[in-house]
């Protein structure tokens, strides 16, 4: 490698594509800045380890162009990887050996490209009425759908309000996907998810031995770098974290916990909240500067109610993208099923619309949705139930008696998770086809709302 | 009694947890001496797979390397100590391991200068 000079590394730090340097024995030499973001693996943490122990790419253990003998040729295979942060996320490398001086092999090169826009980008997903993955075509709608393209190559921050379940999540993903970062990565941080102490090293990242046994760590902010990162939940930030992001985007850097010095970093920020942040911050329970900086760009959600002409559009579309998901021919929705569910005012709003029709498509034996295939909360009282399982979906979420949308929808959930379980059996495998869930995540959802015993837990 | 698990890839911890085509299995008394040990090949290697052989097992510890996240919080809902993103291979593992030294992260391989 001492041909190389060290500006060659620095131009490589620049490709937003991650690139890995190996040797002969497929131990690594260099990795780029956009691979340590992919990876989650310092450069420093990573240098003279195995490759595949840092990409983690399922193809090296099936397939490895250097143990073939003689690799010479450049070759390009798509699979996934699993990052530092527990994501599997889809790839495309490119392998390819490096020749020295003598014209023989003395390196190889790999390139990793993160495919995930790309697999999210589905022809067959296209709708008319459509921004990204949002779709709509109330006025509301419209209107959000006419600023996204300006919002989009603006690079100031953006603020988005909604209730839970409006799409808050899609509208970051459809702004980054249209703006010009879309070539970096989407960084999603949960504000609320960790105690504070976490919360500030998984944000800000972390530096070796900041306390004993610390390991360094990139943080979201490195990880987004020359992309988006979404904050999801802002308000509940700490009162800390907040001075924190407030100082980053005055200067543009971040200061990792244990480290003294301050790292650029060029990230743009979308801020989330289903609660109102213009009160919290007069209450004095949110920063007033923050708010005001986050709100440079603000836009507004409508819950599914307000959404005039919505409805329709999207019982339809999620109909045919279930049905089409599980093979099933179901042409829409009889009469009365219809009557129902426009009847109905949807707390969890298109979130919980979106569950309604994947389970009534799951359990819909005919080629038309009745009232029969809905969820029995939408269509029955819960006099038939058993007691234990009444005690559980009865059970207020919160112990503070909170009210609004997120807790409707928690309720809601709850109910239709019971009432899953009623139909299944008490079969957990069974109850998660029902949900159209995978099966963690409905044992995950039933440890949440308390339906699950910890004794219990074991059983299928 | 403590049960442990490492998912390896031949001597060494595998690189994903999901992959793993071979697991250890190792049992220790409440004295901490070693007790019986057992070694699996699977079939066909998969995430699902490993948590069986966890529920199954009676598994109180994994020791693995880069695991997705659905598969992590399903180990730690039934209560089993994940220590993740571990490189190394089994020996030295398991010496940090009866040391209680041993944390997710962990890098034990020794490597040569780059």
């Amino acid at each position: 490698m001492s041909e190389l000079s060290l500006d060659f590394f620095s131009v490589l730090d620049e490709i937003p594509i991650g690139i890995c340097l190996i040797n002969k024995q497929r131990e690594i030499l260099f990795i780029n800045q956009a691979l340590e973001a992919l990876t989650g693996f310092s450069r420093l943490q990573c240098e003279g380890l195995p490759c595949s122990h840092v990409l983690r790419f399922n193809k090296c253990f099936e397939n490895c162009p250097v143990a073939k003998a003689g690799a010479r040729e450049r070759c390009v295979q798509e699979g996934d990887i699993i990052n530092q942060d527990h994501q599997k996320i889809p790839v495309r490398v490119s392998f390819s050996p490096v020749p020295g001086l003598n014209g023989d092999v003395s390196a190889y090169m790999e390139t990793v490209e993160d495919l995930r826009q790309v697999r999210n980008f589905d022809p067959e997903r296209i709708h008319p009425f459509s921004f990204g993955r949002i779709i709509g075509r109330s006025e509301q709608m419209e209107k959000i759908f006419k600023i996204l393209p300006v919002v989009a190559q603006s690079d100031a921050p953006v603020l988005i309000t909604g209730q839970t379940g409006t799409g808050k999540d899609l509208l970051a993903e459809a702004i980054h996907h249209a703006s010009t970062r879309v070539k970096a990565p989407l960084v999603t941080f949960r504000c609320g998810a960790l105690p504070e102490p976490f919360a500030e090293s998984e944000l800000f990242g972390l530096e070796k031995d900041a306390f004993p046994g610390a390991e360094k760590k990139a943080g979201k902010f490195r990880l987004a770098q020359n992309g988006t990162l979404f904050l999801a939940e802002v308000c509940d930030l700490s009162p800390s974290l907040q001075t924190k992001l407030l100082n980053y985007l005055y200067e543009k850097t971040v200061y990792p916990v244990g480290g003294a010095r301050s790292i650029p970093a060029d990230v743009r920020i979308i801020a989330a909240s289903s609660r109102n942040l213009d009160q919290l911050a007069q209450e004095g329970s949110f920063l007033k500067e923050l708010y005001f900086r986050l709100n440079a760009i603000s836009l507004h959600l409508p819950p599914l109610k307000d959404r005039s002409g919505d409805l329709r559009l999207l019982l339809d579309h999620f109909l045919h993208a279930r049905a089409s998901l599980l093979n099933k021919t179901i042409a829409g929705f009889t009469d009365s099923c219809l009557r129902k569910l426009e009847e109905y005012t949807y707390p969890g709003n298109v979130l919980e619309l979106r569950n309604i029709v994947e389970y009534a498509v799951n359990l819909s034996q005919g080629d038309r949705i009745g009232i029969r295939d809905l969820p029995a909360y939408l269509t029955e009282n819960f006099e038939d139930l058993e007691p234990s399982m009444l005690a559980a979906a009865s059970r207020p979420s919160s112990p503070d008696g909170e009210t609004g949308g997120a807790l409707e929808w928690s309720e809601l959930e709850r109910k239709m998770i019971v009432n899953a379980l009623l139909k299944a059996n008490g079969r957990r495998n069974k109850a998660a086809e029902l949900l159209g869930w995978g099966r963690s995540t409905l044992w995950r959802k039933m440890k949440q709302h308390g339906i699950v015993s910890g004794s219990g837990a074991g059983h299928e | 009694m403590s049960r442990v698990l490492l998912a390896l890839e031949g001597n060494d911890i595998a690189p994903r947890f999901d992959l793993a085509p071979e697991v250890l299995i190792l049992s220790s008394g409440e004295d901490g001496q070693p007790g019986e040990s057992k070694d699996l090949v699977l079939a066909r290697p998969s995430a699902e797979t490993l948590c069986h052989v966890v529920a199954a097992e009676n598994i109180e510890t994994v020791v693995c390397g880069g695991i997705e996240d659905e598969y992590l919080q399903y180990l730690e809902w039934k209560k089993v100590r994940v220590i993740h993103s571990v490189i190394g291979n089994a020996e030295s593992v398991l010496e940090h391991l009866r040391d209680g030294t041993l944390k997710s992260g962990d890098i034990l391989l020794k490597r040569r200068d780059a």
